[in-house]
């Protein structure tokens, strides 16, 4: 180093510097980022910039509600949205805190635990002159050696070294241990979360009974991949969904609360191994190879077959619909029929699983499908699809649509098997049958375990600081008068450090028959 | 899946948490009288004995000296102070007892919504207490801690309070057992450390009180502070190991997240102020108390006001 400025190593508490070149000034700025006080203020903001990512919607957690304060709000959403207050855990400002507060914390602790190596191979420091004026002193008469003092304070687990007629004694050493191990946990820890989000990916798929899903980039509904992953790197695992059962509390108070989702699987670990069965639920994800599938959600998929005006099969198949109700389960379908002849066809249906009649319109009363039944809302014309923008699957433009028929806000509902005609001889639709699709996620996190260990860590390092206290006890023998003064260095533990000293002055008494 | 609830237990669950907080307020009462009516310390003072081992900070430096209280203390009051000690404890087995029986008749751990989770609390808080009593006089804390159990059990089962049943999928987990469990006795233990603060607070240095010295209280508060740190740093991860298991990360900023976290911090600045910046007194006790907040905030706040992923605690409208 070629510090023209070498006055300033000893300011402990970095004061403005001036007339600093640009090295004194690097160096100032060093010292105040590493300072324990700049680490504690950015913890702080830390924990503060976490604050608005619990008030206000986040995208990666749930974009359709920030789309709806977008609706509700226009102006503020734009404001919120520059301050990037949608997105905080992965703003620029949030990576800035972090980023500082983990360069600030390294700066600070592994200073720290190189002279705490130091110290630990150091010998105690040799017994002050008047033992008496310590915190915890004691006097009395007897014909204790030097030897015989170490070898008791040994055997209480004290580091020992003597001098001609005194004996210096300390030990806590761990204290320091641990508060480094948890500091420098924290540092692993935080370094692993990073690594994760680099290496990791996350994924979002629905499937429907009887569908299968291979891990691959295309096969995703929603893929987000860290900066490092390529579609290679994807376990090359495949399943199809057998049968997925919701339970459901079904009767008193708690009707229609969901007791267990469970989801049977045929699953190949990879292209050429023999298919297993697995049984996926809530807090049990499928594991290939590190690579984890989780149960999120559920829904109902009826079936449809949609005949059109020119008595073609123009649609055949489940449609996945999304519960506008938990707790009965009332879901809302969109089937779009392209294909269909000489119009395209579009329906709005609204799913019923357990359908009772109230009043002339029909309610669903139970999430399970006891008696099931779906009311068709039909359109024709144009669907929109054509012009190449993307289209929600869950939504119908009807921009370009004209309802067929006369539109009743309360059709009659169709049961499994049945269907309607559709007006103007557009062709009919029937309802074949009931489906049900879950959501899964995959995730691929190669941080889990590091920072598991790291929060392991950081746990045992945290008890050891806090318990532990560092003492130091010298004894010193004159002419058979022996002193015994003891000192702990930790805020705290005196009182039960007095406890701890009057033993050891017990054991060093000579006992009086 | 254990759909059947047992309702004679939780019929019985529920009418020994109101016995609880009935027994809680006679209590509050006994120690209330002996705080009115016993020996009042004078300036600064607290009786020696005091804390013998709740590790008093720079123990070494604070004078030995006390003054001896003056008036003698009304014996009629000592005794309802004794009174209150044998009442809270059989408030504690009550509590206990009810939170027991909602266990059995569900068939499951009992802190499985914001009710039995409130109740779970409360418990916690009388433990921590009575616990610390059998070896530190800290017998002055009782009408605080015991108002403090019975007002929360009044809440839980005034707005609280949900028919005993079954719970979501999401938490059929054995690590309800480690997280919950985890985060109720560290919440506690808060509870006692904030109960201290508020009374430090309270308590003016330099005039004769019915409360020990400000040193005192803020030791207590200190020592309980230390406990519970860790085993919240540990409710935090279990939190997270679970996370892991059902939604498919260990950590996904989801308010409960949030918030825990913003009050692990609070907490961490709490001890770092105390012991390295030498912070003591009134600024370490208010960001002590800020902690507390962000604590309470996190336990009932987020559920109430926050929609997220904790939101199945099932609160009622």
């Amino acid at each position: 180093m070629t510090a023209p400025h070498d006055t300033v190593e000893v300011a402990p508490d970095p004061v403005r510097p001036a007339g600093l070149g640009p090295v004194g000034w690097l160096r100032w700025a060093w010292r105040t980022l590493t300072s324990m006080r700049t680490a504690l203020i950015l913890l702080f903001l830390f924990a503060l910039g976490s604050v608005p990512g619990s008030l206000y919607p986040q995208r990666g957690v749930d974009p359709a509600r920030v789309a709806q304060y977008y609706a509700n709000s226009p102006t503020e959403a734009k404001w919120l949205d520059r301050f990037w207050l949608f997105d905080v855990f992965t703003s620029p400002w949030f990576a800035a805190i972090y980023l500082l507060l983990f360069v600030s914390l390294a700066g600070c602790v592994l200073p720290r635990a190189l002279v705490h190596l130091k110290e630990i191979r150091r010998d105690p420091p040799a017994a002050p002159r008047n033992l008496l004026r310590l915190p915890h002193g004691e006097s009395f008469e007897s014909g204790l050696t030097v030897e015989e003092a170490a070898a008791k304070l040994r055997k209480r687990r004290f580091r020992v070294v003597t001098g001609p007629d005194w004996v210096a004694a300390e030990k806590g050493y761990l204290r320091e241990t641990g508060n480094l191990l948890f500091h420098i946990a924290l540092l692993v820890l935080l370094f692993a979360v990073g690594a994760g989000g680099l290496y990791g990916y996350r994924g979002n798929v629905l499937v429907v009974e009887g569908d299968g899903f291979a891990n691959a980039v295309a096969a995703y509904d929603r893929f987000m991949p860290g900066q490092r992953v390529t579609a290679e790197s994807l376990e090359p695992f495949s399943f199809t969904l057998e049968d997925f059962r919701a339970t459901y509390v079904a009767a008193g108070a708690k009707q229609g609360q969901p007791l267990d989702y469970s989801a049977k699987l045929t699953v190949q670990d990879s292209p050429t191994s023999a298919p297993r069965d697995f049984d996926l639920k809530v807090n049990d994800p499928l594991d290939v190879n590190g690579t984890l599938t989780y149960l999120i959600g559920h829904g109902y998929a009826p079936t449809f077959k949609v005949i059109d005006g020119k008595g073609q099969v123009a649609f055949d198949g489940p449609v996945p619909c999304l519960a506008n109700d938990q707790a009965t389960y009332t879901s809302e379908c969109v089937i779009k029929v392209p294909d269909a002849q000489p119009v395209q066809l579009g329906f709005l249906a609204r799913f019923l699983p357990t359908t009772v009649p109230n009043g002339g319109a029909w309610v669903s009363v139970f999430p399970g499908a006891v008696n099931p039944t779906v009311q068709v809302f039909p359109f024709s014309g144009d669907l929109g699809l054509k012009n190449g923008r993307p289209q929600s699957v869950y939504q119908l433009n009807t921009d370009h649509l004209k309802p067929l028929g006369t539109m009743s806000a309360q059709p009659a509902p169709l049961n499994v098997g049945d269907t309607r005609e559709l007006a103007d001889g557009a062709g009919k639709i029937q309802f074949t049958g009931v489906k049900e699709w879950i959501s899964l996620q995959t995730t691929y996190d190669p941080g889990r375990l590091p920072a598991l260990l790291a929060a392991a860590a950081a746990v045992i390092g945290l008890v050891l600081s806090l318990t532990i206290r560092r003492r130091r006890v010298w004894v010193r023998i004159k002419d058979r008068q022996v002193t015994v003064g003891g000192l702990t260095r930790t805020e705290g533990g005196g009182e039960s450090f007095s406890e701890e000293f009057s033993e050891i002055v017990t054991t060093l008494r000579p006992d009086e028959e | 899946m254990p759909a059947q609830v047992n309702e004679g237990l939780a019929t019985l669950s529920d009418q020994l948490i109101l016995a609880t907080v009935l027994l809680y307020l006679a209590a509050m009462i006994g120690y209330a009288l002996e705080l009115a009516f016993g020996r009042v310390r004078t300036a600064a003072a607290a009786p020696k004995r005091e804390l013998v081992s709740v590790g008093a900070g720079g123990g070494d430096v604070l004078p030995e000296s006390r003054t001896e209280p003056e008036a003698g203390p009304a014996p009629w009051a000592v005794k309802a102070g004794g009174v209150a000690v044998v009442l809270s404890w059989i408030a504690w087995a009550g509590n206990l007892a009810g939170i027991l029986t909602r266990g059995l008749a569900v068939d499951r751990w009992p802190w499985g919504n914001m009710y039995e989770f409130v109740v779970a609390i409360c418990f916690a808080a009388a433990t921590a207490f009575l616990v610390l009593l059998t070896r530190q006089p800290i017998r002055f804390l009782g009408a605080f801690v015991t108002l403090t159990a019975a007002l929360g059990l009044g809440f839980a089962v005034l707005f609280l309070h949900v028919q005993a049943g079954p719970v979501m999928p999401a938490l059929h987990s054995y690590w309800i057992a480690i997280h919950v469990t985890a985060a109720i006795v560290s919440s506690g233990l808060f509870i006692l450390a904030g109960v201290c603060a508020i009374l430090y607070l309270i308590r003016k240095d330099g005039r004769p009180s019915v409360l020990p010295s400000r040193a005192d209280l803020e030791r207590i508060a200190h020592r309980a502070i230390v406990i519970s740190f860790p085993i919240w740093t540990f409710a935090v991860i279990a939190g997270a190991l679970w996370a892991d298991r059902a939604w498919g990360r260990y950590w996904g900023w989801d308010p409960k997240e949030v918030w825990a976290f913003v009050t692990w911090v609070a907490y961490a600045a709490y001890l770092h102020a105390r012991a390295t910046a030498g912070w003591r007194g009134k600024a370490a006790i208010i960001v002590s108390l800020v902690a507390f907040g962000c604590l309470l905030f996190n336990l009932i706040g987020v559920n109430v006001f926050i929609s997220g992923l904790h939101s199945y605690a099932d609160v009622p409208h």
